[in-house]
């Protein structure tokens, strides 16, 4: 078996960013180009700051954004994008408008054109608006029959309270009442280019790229609107929140932990703890509630970042019949890595993990776009790989530890589970105090 | 309508290569990105589980990454993850895969991890009770627990097929999953976990000479044994329309798929192409037939999409498949009227050919997707695996933009006029959550 011993690594290259250029539009939108000309495509991620603004007509206006201008209908704005290879669709989260799109390399020029109608000259025709009126009531109510979305509604409100998060998708009946005049009001109001941040990826030549968006959007005017979120409130520890689902054969487990922002100081230390607890399949808690005791599928933890915050967010669809020693397990996991050091070579893979995985995330168009407007909307830059990558690499055991204890700790865990209560809530009261919510 | 654009292609690179123990190896060099991709494809896959093993397949290959010779449970993760990278599998219908994404330097640290399972995984009692409760809970999340779980992929090969390799669930019945015994296992490796039985490519940043060094050092030794013969799956086309209905307990509101079978994807590429355009034709974007109609102007489906093969992997499967397509309605909404309309629409276009511009913005359309996928390592060593373990030619993923660029008007007016009612298989949902 001597043939058969497991490879050494060869040690990365230096971290190479691709080469990029950036201006601000005298209009205030910032454009950032990329180039990585692997695909002859050219990928596009526009955010427009959207904070505060009023949910259903802001959820509604990213789902008609593309249904009409002064001079072309929806249809038309799909087949003249089509004709480039093109595509553009618009999405809400709660600080930012994004559209996201790409096209043949060759069709930049026709999708930017295509771009700034929508922007500058909107029309959100009646019968136009009215279906999507119709399509997105149709859409909320099947997210509402899902167990991962109700779970989601049900963390976010008891996270956030009467902040602007606790709530993320409209009612129905909210918005059954918009009108298509309030979406021209708020298009007016907030889809403007100060403080938006336009950036391109492809096979392009960047400072090309920037002029063929300067020209485009050069009429894109008008000031921004103060969108600030107030900070988020801190989480506040109390029982557990059972929101019943008759029958279900999964419960919904989710936990929501406080965290940090990608700029802090402990950032890195906090990512590696994460990690080393449930961030990625080689974590404890999959290894512990999937790989040994089979309670479950995907358990996944990530940091959730918004403007106004930050947060842990541990997700689990367990087995009805386990829903109690899944918490347990997880209550173990967390109290293990707040109060002990994780062990030399865990940490060492983890470190690995995010470094390596840091570096895949930027081998595509996609990924790049997908990277740098996200970064963008916080305001960094792609060269603030560089300074993660560093913090990571040099984050010690004592750090992670020290981190872990105020981050990672069950006492600081906020806790929602979505499942048939009549069978789940004598367990879980086994081990918490339980509290009856909804979603 | 704006200047015809020129449809681009890539030039990826194309080795081939075959082990003297039968294993075919792709390499797909390309050092724009500090990454490799890592695939193994095994020619077997929810077509060939026995009956009363329904799901074996998708159980086998979570096996698959329980422990092999030189790995304890566990570790395969451990050593991928630990080198920075990822990992999965899946399986299909006529395969299963297993892939890598890692930086570069991890190369032969992957090839170790596939080889090393090659020669036998570690099949334990343990393990196998283990994944069994793993893929039951998979299952729950994916299915039972979810409004339109399995809608349609699990739902139309019952109707439109008659033979168990065709129409069985292939997520299985929690009662073969539970009855599933590790000599099964022992038994379905044997068989078709053949080296000669699969292939392997390898996509991105490495050198072909060294990496070529490495595949021998690592698969050279992995015993021979031959393919098992190739199954042929082909039944007859539907004679009569067929339709069924279900009650989704889950589901709020109704919805509607349908499948017509189309030539053979790998005997008859030339008249199967026309379909994969056709379906864009119908339903990409706002500007496609389907979308146009019953989106915008009837309002009578709220989305509607279209493609081929059940499980959207339409340039890797075999005979036979279908083209589905698939939509879900408002309150109240009426799957007939929906149907009659799609009637309705593929008579006008199979009369009234296509509008001026129509084809060449949808075959751009088509190929920037493809373009993108292949922009990620994975998108090559993947589709470049199973189309050397299906056809021989992984070079067809540098041709595909190419080649549905030249589908003509003729062929999709063709394609458009063969879905008839009476070849079609229908499924609908009825709401059982419905307020």
């Amino acid at each position: 078996m001597s043939a058969h011993t497991i490879p050494d690594l060869i040690p990365d290259a230096k971290l190479k960013l691709p080469r990029e250029a950036e201006r601000t539009l005298p209009g205030g939108l910032t454009v950032i180009a990329i180039r990585r000309p692997a695909v002859p495509l050219v990928e596009l991620r526009l955010r427009v700051p959207f904070g505060r603004a009023p949910l259903a007509r802001a959820t509604l206006l990213s789902q008609a954004l593309f249904t009409g201008t002064g001079t072309m209908s929806s249809v038309q704005i799909a087949a003249e994008l089509q004709a480039v290879g093109g595509g553009l669709s618009a999405g809400l989260d709660p600080d930012r408008l994004l559209v996201t799109g790409n096209a043949l390399a060759g069709g930049l020029d026709r999708m930017l054109e295509i771009l700034a109608a929508v922007l500058t000259d909107p029309a959100y025709p009646n019968e136009e608006v009215a279906t999507e009126r119709e399509r997105l009531v149709d859409h909320i109510q099947v997210a509402q029959s899902q167990p991962a979305h109700l779970a989601r509604t049900a963390l976010l409100k008891r996270m956030y309270g009467r902040h602007p998060y606790a709530v993320q998708t409209p009612e129905p009946e909210q918005v059954r009442g918009v009108r298509p005049a309030q979406l021209r009001a708020l298009h007016a109001d907030r889809v403007r280019p100060d403080g938006s941040v336009l950036v391109l990826v492809g096979d392009i030549t960047p400072e090309k790229a920037i002029d063929a968006a300067e020209k485009a959007l050069g009429s894109w005017t008008g000031p921004g609107r103060d969108g600030n979120v107030p900070p988020t409130p801190k989480l506040v520890p109390g029982p557990l929140v059972l929101v019943d689902r008759p029958g279900a054969v999964q419960s919904s487990l989710r936990m929501a932990l406080p965290a940090l922002s990608r700029t802090d100081p402990d950032y890195a230390a906090l990512q590696l703890a994460n990690l080393v607890f449930g961030g990625y399949f080689s974590s404890r808690w999959v290894e512990n509630i999937r790989e040994d005791k089979g309670y479950t599928y995907g358990p996944h933890t990530s940091i959730e970042h918004f403007i106004a915050g930050s947060a842990l967010i541990a997700a689990a669809e367990v087995a009805t019949e386990v829903t109690g020693p899944s918490l347990l397990e997880t209550l173990y996991e967390l109290g293990r890595i707040a109060s002990l050091p994780p062990g030399e070579e865990e940490l060492e893979q983890a470190r690995r993990y995010a470094l390596g995985t840091l570096r895949l995330g930027m081998s595509t168009q996609a990924g790049l776009a997908g990277l740098a407007s996200m970064y963008a909307s916080f305001g960094l830059r792609l060269d603030h790989l560089r300074e993660h990558a560093a913090d990571l690499s040099s984050a010690s055991r004592e750090h992670v530890a020290e981190v872990a204890a105020r981050y990672l700790a069950p006492s600081k865990a906020v806790t929602v589970v979505l499942g048939d209560a009549e069978k789940v809530e004598a367990p879980l009261a086994a081990l918490t105090t339980v509290e009856r919510g909804t979603a | 309508m704006a200047r015809k654009i020129k449809i681009p292609a890539t030039k990826y690179p194309v080795e081939r290569f075959t082990l003297d123990n039968g294993l075919r190896v792709v390499l797909t060099p390309d050092r724009s990105a500090p990454v490799v991709g890592v695939s193994v494809v095994y020619d077997v896959g929810i077509r060939s589980e026995p009956e009363g093993r329904t799901g074996f397949a998708h159980l086998f290959e979570h096996l698959m990454f329980q422990g092999s010779a030189n790995l304890e449970k566990l570790a395969h993760f451990r050593h991928v993850q630990g080198a920075g990278g990822t990992f999965n599998g899946s399986t299909h219908l006529d395969y299963t895969d297993y892939y890598e994404v890692l930086p570069a330097g991890a190369l032969e640290r992957a090839l170790f991890l596939e080889a090393d399972r090659m020669r036998g995984p570690r099949l334990t009692e343990e393990n196998l009770r283990n994944q069994v409760d793993v893929v039951k809970e998979e299952i729950r999340v994916n299915v039972l627990n979810r409004p339109y779980g399995g809608f349609p992929w699990l739902k139309l090969p019952p109707v439109i097929f008659e033979t168990f390799p065709n129409a069985h669930d292939g997520y299985g019945s929690f009662a073969d999953l539970e009855s599933a015994t590790v000599q099964d296992a022992q038994e379905f490796f044997d068989r078709y976990y053949a080296c000669g039985n699969a292939t392997l490519a390898v996509a991105g940043d490495f050198d072909v000479a060294q990496a070529t060094v490495m595949i021998q050092r690592h698969f050279g030794d992995v015993p021979a044994r031959p393919a098992p013969a190739l199954p042929d799956f082909h039944e007859a086309d539907l004679a009569t329309e067929k339709r069924d209905v279900y009650t989704d307990r889950l589901a709020p509101l109704p919805a509607v798929a349908s499948a017509w079978r189309v030539p053979d994807p790998i005997g008859d590429f030339t008249g199967y192409l026309p379909y994969v355009v056709l379906a864009e034709v119908l339903t990409d974007g706002d500007a496609s037939r389907l979308v146009e109609r019953l989106v915008q102007r009837d309002r009578t489906v709220t989305s509607v999409g279209g493609y081929l093969g059940f499980m959207g992997d339409e340039f890797q499967v075999r005979n036979p498949t279908a083209l589905l397509l698939q939509a879900h309605m408002p309150p109240g909404g009426d799957a007939d009227k929906v149907l009659r309309t799609i009637d309705e629409e593929l008579d006008r276009l199979s009369t009234g050919g296509l509008a001026a511009g129509e084809l060449e913005r949808t075959q751009a359309r088509i190929a920037t997707h493809l373009l993108r996928d292949t922009d990620a390592v994975l998108g090559r060593a993947l589709p470049m695996a199973v189309l050397e373990l299906q056809r021989g030619r992984p070079e067809l993923l540098n041709e595909l933009p190419k080649l549905v660029g030249e589908v003509t008007e003729a062929q999709i007016v063709a394609a458009a006029a063969a879905l008839r009612p009476d070849r079609r298989a229908t499924v609908e949902v009825i709401p059982g959550a419905a307020a």
